[in-house]
């Protein structure tokens, strides 16, 4: 993809990302990451602390800090690696965040794993989540509450937004190429974003396209270890 | 709330969790009808409020679920409500994680995850795109933009982004 990298042509973000120097290849996926080594958690207790400290900084979308944290503090998966588990969380039933919580910690520390991971993420904010509803109606009128609450949703759109990007620079590694990727990104965004399709019809539009212009580039063929 | 009740509210959520494809959210119309329409256990006000809650708190927006089930029967109705959503997706996730992990170099698999991966990034994009078109105002957008470069550019902890667009907020700039 390198040959692609003429930002004045492109134009769009994506072609920056060509531009940038990347470090070796791990595991089959570009390890954006410098070449710094991925880590793994110590213990099921270290995987509850971190997934309670990063749902307690995830307003308006956990996926965000979860990327930040996991990504570049922890370093416990590639962004490749995080794209995957969040592919697939996508695509089965529960909440994004949750599923890659769970795929996440079951990986690492079996279902024990699974369950601390999740537990992290939803234990104090169950707490925090009753309490407010406890306190709602007194401060629900209140003009700069309100305003907060706007304020702090542009910003989280806007990190959303600032994740999807720093995301994209994971697919300078893929089999698809570029101009594929693009394509298929755009055809979601469009669906789901400009049309308002339901998330679910357009995953069956968009999924089986993208997987089956994926097949022949992708290689590989042997089955369950 | 009688048993039977209870009984009929936890089978149904069992069942919603593996509808819940696109998010928690997912549910949210079934369960409106249900809990609103159907068994009259909420008001209109105190569902929507569920789910406003769960979007300005931290954490995942599933716990609206949380929320709705305090506010029909208290904490245990809360804990009660949030196990059972959860419970049946958790277990396919673990599951559909293993059967995965146990074949990454074959041809499906891989071919799921090259080819999904553009479309994963694009949702989020997509996602980002309807949160600031529903809210009127160029300075809303360019409060996102502003968020969006930062994240993507710098390591600004996102605390001090969030409270910015808190501060912003609740001075009207946006």
């Amino acid at each position: 993809m390198r040959r692609l990298a003429r930002p004045r042509r492109c134009g769009l973000a994506l072609a920056f990302f060509a531009t940038v120097p990347y470090g070796n290849v791990v595991h089959g996926h570009v390890e954006e990451q410098r070449g710094e080594a991925l880590r793994r958690p110590g213990s099921h207790r270290e995987l509850f602390v971190a997934f309670s400290l990063l749902a307690l900084q995830g307003f308006g979308g956990v996926i965000v800090v979860a990327q930040r944290v996991l990504c570049e503090d922890k370093r416990w998966l590639t962004r490749a690696e995080f794209v995957e588990m969040l592919s697939i969380g996508q695509v089965l039933p529960g909440p994004n965040v949750c599923n890659v919580a769970l795929m996440l910690g079951d990986r690492f520390f079996g279902w024990r794993g699974a369950v601390a991971a999740l537990g992290g993420l939803l234990t104090v904010p169950f707490g925090i989540v009753l309490a407010l509803v406890a306190v709602y109606a007194r401060w629900a009128a209140n003009p700069a509450v309100a305003g907060a609450l706007r304020g702090m949703g542009a910003v989280s759109a806007g990190l959303i937004a600032g994740t999807a990007l720093k995301l994209a620079q994971s697919l300078r590694g893929s089999p698809l190429g570029l101009p594929l990727c693009v394509a298929l990104g755009a055809a979601a965004f469009v669906l789901v974003g400009l049309l308002r399709v339901p998330l679910i019809w357009a995953l069956l539009a968009v999924g089986p396209a993208a997987c089956g212009l994926a097949w022949p580039r992708v290689g590989g063929g042997g089955g369950p270890r | 709330m009688s048993a039977l009740a209870w009984a009929v509210l936890l089978c149904q959520l069992l069942l919603l969790s593996l509808l819940q494809i696109g998010g928690a959210l997912a549910i949210a119309p079934d369960l409106h009808r249900l809990l609103v329409e159907r068994l009259a256990l909420l008001t209109d006000a105190q569902f929507a409020a569920s789910i406003a809650i769960a979007q300005a708190s931290p954490g995942p927006n599933t716990l609206y679920i949380a929320a709705i089930g305090f506010q029909v029967a208290g904490p245990a109705g809360a804990l009660a409500a949030q196990a059972a959503v959860l419970l049946p997706s958790s277990m396919v996730a673990v599951a559909v994680g293993r059967w995965g992990r146990a074949r990454p170099e074959w041809r499906p698999v891989l071919a799921f995850k090259a080819g999904m991966a553009p479309v994963t990034i694009a949702l989020l994009a997509a996602v980002s795109w309807i949160i600031v078109a529903e809210a009127p105002g160029w300075r809303h957008a360019l409060l996102a933009a502003a968020a969006a470069v930062t994240i993507w550019r710098t390591r600004v902890h996102i605390l001090w982004l969030m409270a910015a667009g808190a501060l912003a907020g609740a001075l009207a700039w946006v």
